[in-house]
């Protein structure tokens, strides 16, 4: 166990030292780019809803659209063939190219042909296959997997791309400038293309009531490949068929926005095979236009696991990606490693999870699936709202439950009081019952704090449950937030007009008793009458390792503790955004119906609560403001956390502290890279330190260097604490008023 | 207020193609003054203009297809949010000397312009219906970003210029 977790360790960290850098940079230029691109386009969420709205009808219908496909291509004079599998389908294009005796054959970039290795295939059949994007061209070159799904080669540098085409194809003149190396490209394929006897592209969308193929690309080559050979091959998944040629419409506005931030690319070809285009003979030379047309045309429409993916009510929802790459780049982990580690035999990102469990087999995910740590952030970014996260967790569940049995520890036994299989991996089993183990902490702190942080015991830890040594643990209080607040003797108030239950989540129950504290004061200084009762914790903790079953046993917990007091009239507020993201959304799978509906409503983040307080007139006098803050500036540079923004929560707290006169900068990084338990995994550890350094590098600005830093998850506390030097608090420690606890 | 015609201009300037208004008359005159050399082409399905007597080569074989530095087509329609041309394919080529040259000239009419894309799809959606039903949506120049920074003209042009033929102009 603990060799596999550190070739892990040793695989990432020679991905991040080798292709890191091109990775990165070209991850965030994407999502910069799309940030903008999608805050120009009016109406982005009604957009966002129509193309959501037409692929869950298109995947309801798909049999009887792949029918209706059938019948408008072959009225335009075009084949359609329907494979099962890969293998079907290689059969099926190599049959054709041996038919047409193909010498060469150019393709367009196409994620599908990837997915059934048909270069290969043709290749057995003697054809030369040329790919003619240049990013697909270079991975050709180089014998490479793309590591992306828009752009296959962004962890290339240009200089790489250079060493490797001079070593190649020795050119008179070395090339050097991306200027050099495209036209070198565009000559030696525009030969290629000249010469193809086939041309094979994916298909980004088909329609069904018109036969259309939609290719949404920026170069020219997928419009030469269809226009210079004779015959056409497109190969799509099943799930690229959209009922109507209107349909189209939200997608293009989508798809190159979502992608690489461009408003829209170059050219969106829309054609309905055979093309009117004469074929160009280049040894001919009559007029082009002279040449009768007489074009071929098949339209493979790939199943591979998709049919069975509409029928798994968990996975349905990958078959209505557009492959836009937003999930991606929106990704702090894949920012920092790109496709070649967050990403299985052909697919990369979040979604990749649910493409390659539903065509290549659970295993072809299980490589790479714990590099979503659920932070969310893509969730927003996603053109047709794909709940990516959940498809992760459902996909970890089954790992975990296919996990071999008989794996028992005694060890770790007794802190697993959980619902999940015997085999599952000691590592998940051990975050996933946090809460176990935090209520022992603080019961035996702080001889459990000393044990801990001993030597042999981190050794023993690592090695038995790789939690890197590097990483602090966590201090247990011996005091719990709910023990204090039993215990401290403060009058409540008799008639206020809010009452509120602090949730007292695990970490602010048994760790971070001090923001708990100030949350309790902020509130009665503000005249809220407060409880904190204990109320078990949320079950994130084991979701985030994939235990559903469990995670849903905390769920229900949690509503009936909550039940009493929601009745009674009481609003939840809620200080980890990590346990709020969980109230209002995976709740909602837990839980459903009007259990979840109440919770969901009536809880708040803790400044959206005091935000809200402040709007309906509340005088926030009794808090500390910017010039009254006791022993720090009234500076802040502040990071919210990723689920929070995500909830779109992160104005709330800048709001309240601008109002009570702190100057704030915020961070803009889409995650810490803790994320819970990641960051102390062993095999994680630096990857989890590499996507913090972004976060760390913000916060050593000449502006922000000298700020107070402020941040509202757990996670990110923890990471910022190792990151600066400064120490990090939440920020309702800021403004809560003096206590004399 | 900006009319479409501005909207589209000015966006066609943001997708870094140049724009020329003219009026029929003179756009012969124009045109020549906006070609390279040699140029092919394929004859505009417009009644008001025509490429009979310019120096654009139609219907050109293989051989001056791989040799010419411009292409001219004619645009079905022009999206003024986007500054993006419908390039419609033809048998005489037109996809053909829009995607090889160095150098795009793309002729549209002001009366073909719409103001977004929810326009140009119901449009394109009634004439796929009636059996036009290639269409390119071109935006800019053919570009790249796979060799480590942006370049322009990869397998498609460089260059891309829009003549506009004004409708006031008849
Ligand atoms: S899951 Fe959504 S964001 Fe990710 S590639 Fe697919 S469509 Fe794009």
């Amino acid at each position: 166990m603990a060799s596999k977790r550190s070739q892990k360790a040793d695989r990432i960290r020679h991905v991040m030292a080798t292709e890191g850098d091109s990775v990165e940079r070209n991850a965030l230029g994407f999502n910069d780019g799309r940030y903008e691109s999608v805050a120009r386009l009016e109406d982005y969420d009604a957009y966002k809803d129509r193309a959501r709205a037409i692929k869950e009808d298109a995947i309801e219908r798909l049999p009887e659209l792949i029918e209706a496909v059938r019948e408008t291509v072959e009225a335009n004079g075009g084949t359609v063939y329907v494979a099962n599998d890969a293998a079907d389908a290689n059969r099926y294009v190599r049959e054709l190219a041996r038919e047409r005796a193909a010498e060469t054959v150019v393709k367009s970039k196409s994620m599908t042909t990837e997915e059934i290795d048909l270069n290969e295939h043709l290749e057995a059949e003697g054809c030369a296959v040329w790919e003619t994007d240049l990013g697909e061209f270079v991975l050709q070159v180089a014998d490479e997997a793309p590591s992306h799904l828009v752009a296959p080669a962004i962890h290339q540098s240009r200089e790489e791309i250079a060493t490797l085409f001079n070593e190649r194809f020795e050119p008179e003149e070395p090339l050097e400038t991306a200027q050099e190396l495209t036209e070198f490209a565009r000559e030696y394929l525009g030969e290629r293309i000249e010469e193809a006897d086939m041309g094979v592209t994916g298909a980004n969308f088909v329609t069904a009531d018109t036969g259309t193929i939609a290719l949404v690309t920026s170069e020219g080559n997928a419009r030469k490949t269809v226009a210079v050979p004779d015959t056409h091959v497109a190969v799509a998944g099943v799930e690229k068929i959209i009922p109507t040629f209107e349909d189209l419409q939200p997608f293009v506005e989508l798809i190159a926005r979502s992608g690489t931030g461009q408003d829209i690319t170059s050219y969106v070809s829309l054609f309905s095979p055979p093309v009117s285009t004469p074929p160009v003979d280049f040894d001919d030379d009559e007029p082009i236009a002279d040449d009768p047309n007489d074009r071929e045309f098949h339209l493979v429409l790939l199943d591979n696991g998709r049919m069975a993916m509409r029928d798994d009510d968990q996975l349905r929802e990958t078959l209505y990606c557009i492959r836009c790459s937003a999930c991606a780049n929106s990704c702090a982990n894949f920012q920092s490693v790109g496709g070649h580690v967050f990403g299985g035999e052909t697919y990369s990102g979040g979604i990749a999870t649910g493409w390659e469990a539903g065509v290549h087999g659970q295993e072809s995910a299980d490589e790479f699936n714990d590099l979503c740590t659920g932070c969310s952030r893509c969730v927003n970014q996603c053109p047709v709202k794909i709940d990516i996260p959940w498809i992760n967790t459902v996909v970890r569940n089954r790992r975990n439950r296919g996990a071999d049995e008989g794996q028992l520890d005694f060890l770790v036994e007794g802190l697993t009081p959980d619902e999940e299989p015997a085999g599952l991996d000691l590592q998940k089993r051990f975050f996933g019952n946090f809460a176990t183990l935090a209520k022992l902490g603080s019961a035996t702190a702080p001889v459990s704090n000393w044990m801990a942080n001993t030597p042999p015991s981190r050794l023993l830890m690592e090695r038995v449950l790789g939690i890197d040594r590097r990483r602090e643990l966590p201090t247990f209080e011996r005091e719990t937030f709910v023990e204090w607040f039993r215990n401290r003797d403060v009058p409540r108030p008799v008639d206020a007009e809010y009452h509120a239950v602090v949730y007292p989540d695990l970490y602010t129950n048994h760790v971070r008793t001090d923001r708990g504290k100030a949350t309790v004061r902020t509130l009665e200084a503000l005249g809220v009458a407060v409880e904190v009762p204990e109320v078990a914790s949320s079950g994130r903790a084991p979701l985030s390792q994939g235990m559903i079953a469990t995670a849903e046993g905390h769920a229900h917990e949690v509503s009936a503790d909550l039940e009493p007091y929601l009745e009674a009239g009481y609003d939840v507020v809620v200080i980890e955004p990590s346990d709020l993201a969980m109230f209002r959304g995976e709740y909602e799978r837990l839980l459903g119906g009007s259990r979840y509906e109440s919770l969901a409503d009536r809880s708040y983040e803790v400044f959206e609560y005091v935000y809200g307080l402040l709007e309906n007139g509340t005088d926030p006098t009794p808090l500390r403001g910017g010039d009254a803050a006791r022993g720090v500036g009234s500076d802040i540079a502040y990071h919210s956390h990723c689920q929070q923004r995500t909830l779109e929560l992160e104005a709330y707290t800048t709001a309240v502290l601008d109002q009570l006169g702190y100057d704030v900068v915020t961070s803009d990084v889409e995650c810490c890279g803790m994320a819970g338990s990641f960051g102390y995994k062993i095999e994680y550890y630096e990857l989890s330190m590499d996507v913090g350094d972004r976060l760390g590098e913000q916060f050593e600005t000449s502006d922000t260097a000298d700020r107070t830093v402020v941040a509202s998850g757990t996670s990110c506390l923890e990471q910022l604490d190792a990151l600066l030097s400064r120490q990090p608090q939440h920020p309702i420690s800021l403004v809560a008023p003096n206590g004399s606890d | 207020m900006a009319t479409q015609l501005d909207t589209f201009e000015t966006n066609l300037e943001t997708v870094r193609t140049d724009v020329t208004r003219t009026t029929p008359a003179a756009f012969q005159e124009t045109l020549a003054g906006v070609i390279d050399h040699p140029a092919v082409g394929a004859s505009l399905p417009f009644e008001e203009v025509t490429l009979e007597g310019t120096d654009v080569t139609l219907e050109p074989t293989p051989d001056q297809l791989r040799e010419a530095t411009c292409g001219v087509t004619a645009a079905a329609l022009g999206v003024a949010d986007y500054g993006s041309v419908v390039l419609e394919s033809t048998p005489a080529g037109a996809e053909l000397a829009g995607l090889f040259p160095d150098r795009h000239v793309i002729v549209v009419r002001e009366r073909d312009l719409v103001p977004d894309m929810a326009a140009a799809f119901e449009r394109l959606g009634d004439r796929f219906r009636d059996g036009r039903d290639d269409a390119v949506l071109a935006t800019g120049p053919s570009a790249t970003a796979d060799m480590g920074a942006l370049v322009y003209g990869v397998h498609g042009p460089r260059e891309t210029h829009a003549i506009v033929l004004e409708d006031n102009g008849e």
